[in-house]
């Protein structure tokens, strides 16, 4: 069991448990009002051109990475800001595996810190452009 | 078609995924990509990218709700996620290479299983004949609390389902979805977990799986902002209303209105696959 000597109470799997839906239940609200922000702001710009998604063409560089993602932000980019908003969704399930590192840790359980890392080395590997090929 | 059109209509196809995948407890991203694809017309990557991102929103909201049950299993969902987001990664990267007519056969196999597996009454919950030694070493063995108390319970084969979440991953990297199915299967079949703790813990490694994927489709371009906001706001809206009604809906028949209309989904799919129309 966690070792937890004095005043602080031990961090059992089912308190890790509720922190950790409460943080997800927080960024999934957050990312939700920004998508939705923006895409008010996209519907009211756009809402009559025609849509082109018969044919895959790609996303434009600036939406495919973090930086034009967020160089969007003081321009009030409509689509930006909504691919900012999905970002933000990406990241929760993230969080979430960097919390259990810091949980696990505070457990003393190295096992599990061990495979934690892996986990959030494969997510950040990915996340971070490393296998767009 | 302008794009207030579209996007009204992959609205409404969402909310109604998003409540039915909630009502009969299997998620109900998968049926949005052939949706999407076989209704209005678009590409499959853009399907693809939409749908999986609203599998994060799914999985995410929704474990707030698992976790105060008191069900999910982190350890056992941790270990497997190593297997799941490494055959996620494996699986975008493949979806690349792999063309389109390919693809749409692949997805309607998934459907398919999935539509077999959601008319498919639950068996009894059966206790692990064998226990497996990996799983105490990995403290994989744990409770789960039931009106009697809480009831403990022992992981079998822990290596043959770390192998079948590989598969999981992979299929959810290469299609863009959660599949929960097969990691329900891996779990409850496999390795002889509680139902109840199989599809909570599945709940909670979709997210992270997705997430996985979801970095190789961003940097791909497969992620399109304006078609992808109705696809999560629309799915998180009608998970949000299905849960509400989830207690007393008839959920039997509707597991069976959702397998039908799931197979149906297969077979056009399979069919568009074939005659290359993806």
């Amino acid at each position: 069991m966690p070792a937890s000597p004095r005043n602080r109470p031990p961090l059992t799997d089912q308190r890790m448990d509720e922190i950790i839906g409460a943080l997800l239940r927080y960024g999934v609200m957050l990312s939700g009002s920004v998508v939705a922000a923006g895409g008010i702001w996209y519907l009211i710009q756009y809402g009559t051109s025609a849509p082109g998604y018969h044919v895959f063409r790609g996303e434009p560089e600036y939406l495919r990475h973090l930086r034009g993602i967020v160089s969007g932000i003081p321009g009030f980019h409509c689509r930006r800001m909504m691919q900012l908003g999905l970002v933000l969704l990406i990241a929760t399930p993230v969080v979430r595996v960097a919390f259990s590192v810091v949980a696990f840790m505070l457990q003393r359980d190295r096992t599990y810190v061990a495979i934690t890392l892996i986990v959030l080395a494969v997510l950040l590997f990915s996340l971070t452009g490393k296998m767009s090929g | 078609m302008n794009i207030l059109e579209l996007t009204a209509l992959v609205g409404l196809i969402s909310v109604a995924a998003g409540f039915l995948g909630a009502l009969t407890g299997l998620g109900g991203g998968v049926v949005i990509t052939p949706a999407m694809v076989l209704l209005l017309g678009i590409d499959l990557h853009y399907a693809m990218g939409a749908t999986l991102i609203s599998v994060i929103a799914t999985s995410s909201g929704a474990a707030a709700a698992y976790v105060r049950e008191g069900f999910s299993n982190i350890r056992i969902g941790m270990f497997l996620e190593i297997a799941t987001t490494v055959g996620a990664v494996c699986g975008a990267f493949a979806a690349a290479k792999i063309s389109p007519s390919i693809l749409g056969v692949l997805f309607g196999a998934v459907l398919l299983h999935s539509a077999w597996i959601s008319t498919r009454a639950r068996r009894a919950p059966r206790p692990g004949e064998k226990d497996d030694p990996l799983a105490a070493r990995l403290r994989l063995n744990g409770s789960f609390p039931t009106p009697e108390g809480p009831r403990s319970y022992k992981v079998s084969h822990v290596k043959t389902g770390f192998g079948l979440m590989f598969v999981a991953g992979a299929v959810s990297g290469l299609l863009g979805i959660g599949s929960g199915a097969l990691k329900v299967v891996a779990m409850d079949r496999a390795m002889r977990i509680p139902f109840k703790v199989s599809t909570t813990t599945s709940n909670f490694m979709i997210g992270v799986t997705a997430a996985a994927s979801a970095g190789v489709y961003l940097n791909r371009g497969y992620i399109d902002p304006g078609l992808t906001m109705p696809v999560v706001l629309g799915v998180l809206a009608g998970s949000v209303l299905g849960a509400r009604l989830l207690p007393g809906a008839p959920t039997m028949t509707l597991r069976r209105v959702f397998g039908v209309v799931v197979g149906f989904l297969a077979v056009e799919m399979i069919y568009n696959a074939l005659a290359g129309k993806l």
